[in-house]
């Protein structure tokens, strides 16, 4: 709920700064590691767009894979689930390069 | 129509507190630690334990969080340390808004660490940066060693992870070699104590660490 807070504080303050009348659109990026559940997301937005400028928009939330990169062998790695050495080359020196992500992207607006 | 192209982070307003909070810890010279773990795994014990062996090395104090009652503040004021309370009312971990009002009524500059004990939860305290040095995960031994593969945020991001409960050890089906297997594959730079607030076992080596720690 503390997540879909601050997501409206930002949209209403980008709707403002734009002098738009309805936002009809917001894009968010979510990754897979960012510990963000979309439907419980979209349910606590709706639930407090009521009565604001987003009151008719619709969230849309795109789920970025959690990916990873070998700094041994460079290769990179699929880390959907938990993986704790490289498939390629068996290195343990390896790193979340994306999957942490949990941003506003762009909003529709009228 | 108006497409507005935004990019910027939902959890920005409290990385901006965070930040903000960081920087003050730093000018006061407090360490200060952000103490995650589920419910019952016993971070009030462990810092009645840890306070009490502390106690004439360092300055400490303590912030609680809780969703409702004031009990872990008043346990750890018996221990002699100035706690404050904070009741969420609801919300499943503390944030950098409800860290600013309970750091008004403390003396930084008085101090050499600060524990912060977040609400017990091993998901939504992690999101959150209350602007702390390190995290410090603790798990006892009764919630099982699968925990840190199902929850691995948390245990790849704290620095200290502290395994409790282990006089229980002989009464459970926990394979404590397994949780240590796991947690150094998330984080190679871990530290971590097997402690039992029960018998004492293991706590003096996390106590002198941590001093140590704070004073390095």
């Amino acid at each position: 709920m503390s997540i879909a807070q601050s997501l409206l504080a930002i949209v209403l303050e980008e709707a403002q700064r734009h002098q738009v009348s309805r936002v009809t659109k917001v894009a968010v990026k979510v990754g897979a590691w960012a510990n963000v559940v979309p439907s419980s997301l979209t349910f606590s937005f709706d639930l407090i767009k009521e009565g604001t400028l987003a009151s008719e928009a619709v969230l849309e939330i795109e789920q970025m894979p959690a990916q990873g990169a070998c700094h041994a062998c460079g290769a990179k790695i699929d880390m959907a689930q938990p993986v704790f050495a490289c498939p390629e080359c068996g290195s343990k020196d390896i790193e979340l390069t994306s999957g942490q992500e949990l941003y506003v992207d762009h909003i529709e607006a009228e | 129509m108006a497409d507005i192209n935004v990019g910027r982070n939902i959890l920005e307003a409290n990385e901006r507190l965070a930040a903000e909070h960081r920087q003050r810890f730093a000018a006061a010279g407090v360490k200060v630690l952000n103490l995650i773990s589920s419910p019952g795994a016993g971070k009030t014990s462990l810092l009645e334990q840890t306070l009490s062996r502390l106690a004439g090395r360092l300055r400490c104090a303590v912030i609680e969080g809780d969703i409702q009652t004031d009990e872990d503040a008043r346990r750890v004021a018996a221990c002699g340390v100035r706690a404050v309370q904070i009741e969420t009312q609801g919300a499943c971990h503390l944030d950098g808004a409800m860290l600013s009002q309970a750091l008004q009524p403390l003396d930084l500059n008085a101090l050499d660490l600060l524990i912060i004990e977040n609400v017990g939860n091993l998901v939504c305290p992690v999101d959150f940066d209350l602007g702390e040095d390190m995290k410090v995960a603790v798990l006892s031994v009764t919630e099982g060693d699968d925990k840190p593969s199902k929850y691995p945020a948390l245990f790849r991001e704290a620095g200290v992870l502290l395994v409790n409960k282990i006089d229980l050890l002989p009464y459970v089906d926990c394979d404590l070699e397994r949780i240590h297997r796991t947690c150094r594959a998330l984080n190679p730079q871990q530290v971590a104590f097997d402690v039992s607030c029960k018998s004492g076992e293991g706590l003096s080596a996390w106590v002198d660490w941590l001093e140590s720690w704070v004073k390095g």
